[in-house]
């Protein structure tokens, strides 16, 4: 069984991004949803399945709904971070192959850089996070250093080339008006930038934003009647492999090395075939693990993979071309974006920053302390 | 610490702080260490592993000096929080105290010491092996 080509993507669009003070995460929702129902062609009332991952109420699920309207028949609120979305679109997948929905809607918001609404990550210090409280581990950045730490120790993984990664990812980002941080940056630049948890700088971590998105993932029925040529989901994997960061059983490999296999081996493809990667940059080692446990690289050699502006614009490995977490939009679970940006990427609507004839692209989304990754091939037909 | 600690599960571990000994648990059917403490094996899934307690020594498996704290941890910062491998074979978190943070390093041994943490709390962190 598999889900290749079981579903496809008829809209994608992003709310405003960035600081949005005159907004909710209701609100961001809903423009986003209005914005890629549009592209799509297709009416709310079409909707008849929701997958969202909020953390801005108690029952997150039933308040976004209600909100738009939306009685479904087929409900999902998945939430393990910031790939929710990814694991979203593999089981959007599965329930339109079993046909209990039709067109689904995935949706985020957060407003965490104008509200400072509940933030995802609170100090818990109950259950198993008893044995880390303590010790004043800020989370989630302190749980990345840990691992990157471990991986320069293990590799001799430089900060240079973390910082390559930074300023490489920044790049696109000028090549992209609705990103964040346009402003040029060098790898000094990102070097002298204030430690926040050692070998981590502050140019290291993602950007605080507002921002909020939505993707419409259609049958293969309906995908063929729409105004836009459907993106088609190829192959899907997903996996977690703890909560936290004491509990990662290697903290080099992510949950992406089980998730990639499968994503690769669903869709039919191997990694020369890609002409567009988005992965989850949270931070700048995030990219790093990901690409190896992906199996683009050894491991331990994605420090020289990054490095002399393979993935910037013009390089050999075009990576999150939008800017990325790290210089597009960050609201705090970002995975939606990296879906969104292989879409528009794949449509060749890209402007300047569109990589020439992209067919076949992949976005990993990462969650939680490197815990949850699922990775998605999505090809035009 | 949260006032609902300690729970069934890490009662015994906590006792054992506050009298001096780091306990862990191992599977008596695979022979797994077992940390944080648990009421199932999670390697094998045999119910209710056994109580030992660990001689407190260990290897820095990972360490990042901490400059921007969380806010109820402020006043401390830098401080040196890590992954530290006990011989006994589990890993767990703790700081790395009394010594300069620019010197702790992965691959350093390390032995386990008893300290309030900022509630009053006792709790075990780690300082350099002699
Ligand atoms: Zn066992």
């Amino acid at each position: 069984m598999s889900l290749n080509k079981a579903c496809a993507i008829a809209g994608v669009a992003e709310s405003r991004l960035g600081v949005v003070p005159d907004s909710t995460v209701m609100t961001l929702q809903a423009e986003a949803m209005v914005a890629a129902l549009a592209e799509a062609g297709l009416e709310k009332s079409d909707v008849d399945a929701v997958f969202s991952s909020g953390n801005w109420g108690r029952l997150p699920q039933l308040q976004v709904c209600e909100y738009l309207g939306i009685q479904p028949s087929y409900s999902d609120n998945t939430s393990v971070g910031g790939a929710s979305f990814e694991f979203h679109l593999g089981h959007a997948a599965a329930a339109i192959q079993a046909e209990l929905c039709k067109v689904a809607v995935i949706l985020y918001g957060s407003t965490q850089r104008s509200r400072r609404e509940r933030r995802i990550f609170e100090a818990h210090t109950d259950l198993g996070y008893q044995y880390e409280a303590p010790y004043g581990l800020p989370i989630p950045v302190g749980a990345y250093a840990l691992a990157a730490s471990r991986h320069m120790s293990q590799y001799g993984t430089t900060p240079e080339q973390l910082a390559e990664l930074a300023v490489s990812t920044r790049s696109w980002a000028q090549l992209n008006p609705k990103a964040y941080r346009r402003e040029p940056l060098t790898v000094d630049e990102v070097l002298a930038s204030d430690m926040i948890a050692s070998p981590l700088r502050r140019l290291d971590c993602c950007l605080v934003t507002d921002g909020g998105g939505c993707v419409v993932v259609v049958s293969p029925e309906i995908a063929k009647t729409l105004p836009k040529a459907p993106v088609w989901l190829l192959g899907q994997g997903e996996s977690h492999s703890h909560a936290q960061i004491s509990e990662m059983p290697d903290l080099t490999v992510t949950p992406a090395a089980q998730s990639g296999k499968r994503a690769f081996a669903m869709a039919g493809v191997t990694h020369s075939d890609l002409d567009v990667v988005e992965i989850y940059d949270s931070f700048t080692i995030t990219v790093l693990l990901t690409l190896e446990s992906l199996g683009f690289c050894k491991l331990g050699e994605s420090g020289t993979f990054v490095s002399g502006g393979r993935t910037a614009p013009g390089g050999e490995f075009p990576l999150n071309t939008m800017g990325g977490g790290l210089s597009y939009c960050h609201p705090g679970q970002y995975g939606i974006f990296l879906l969104i940006e292989a879409v528009r990427q794949l449509r060749g609507e890209c402007g300047d920053r569109q990589v020439a004839n992209a067919t076949l692209a992949l976005a990993s989304g990462t969650g939680g302390v490197l815990s949850s990754n699922s990775t998605v091939i999505l090809g035009l037909e | 610490m949260a006032e609902e600690l300690p729970d069934p599960d890490s009662a015994p571990y906590w006792e054992g702080i506050a009298a001096g000994e780091l306990r862990y648990q191992r599977c008596a059917a695979c022979d797994a260490a077992i940390f944080y403490p648990r009421s199932i094996c999670p390697t094998c899934g045999t119910p209710e592993p056994a109580w030992h307690v660990s001689a407190g020594d260990g290897v820095v498996h990972a360490c990042s000096i901490i400059h921007r704290a969380p806010p109820a941890h402020k006043d401390e910062a830098p401080y040196v929080v890590a992954l530290v491998d006990l011989t006994e074979g589990f890993r767990m978190m703790s700081r790395i105290v009394d010594c300069d943070p620019d010197s702790v390093a992965v691959g350093q041994n390390v032995s386990v010491v008893y300290r309030e943490d900022s509630d009053g709390t006792p709790a075990p962190y780690f300082v350099p092996s002699p």
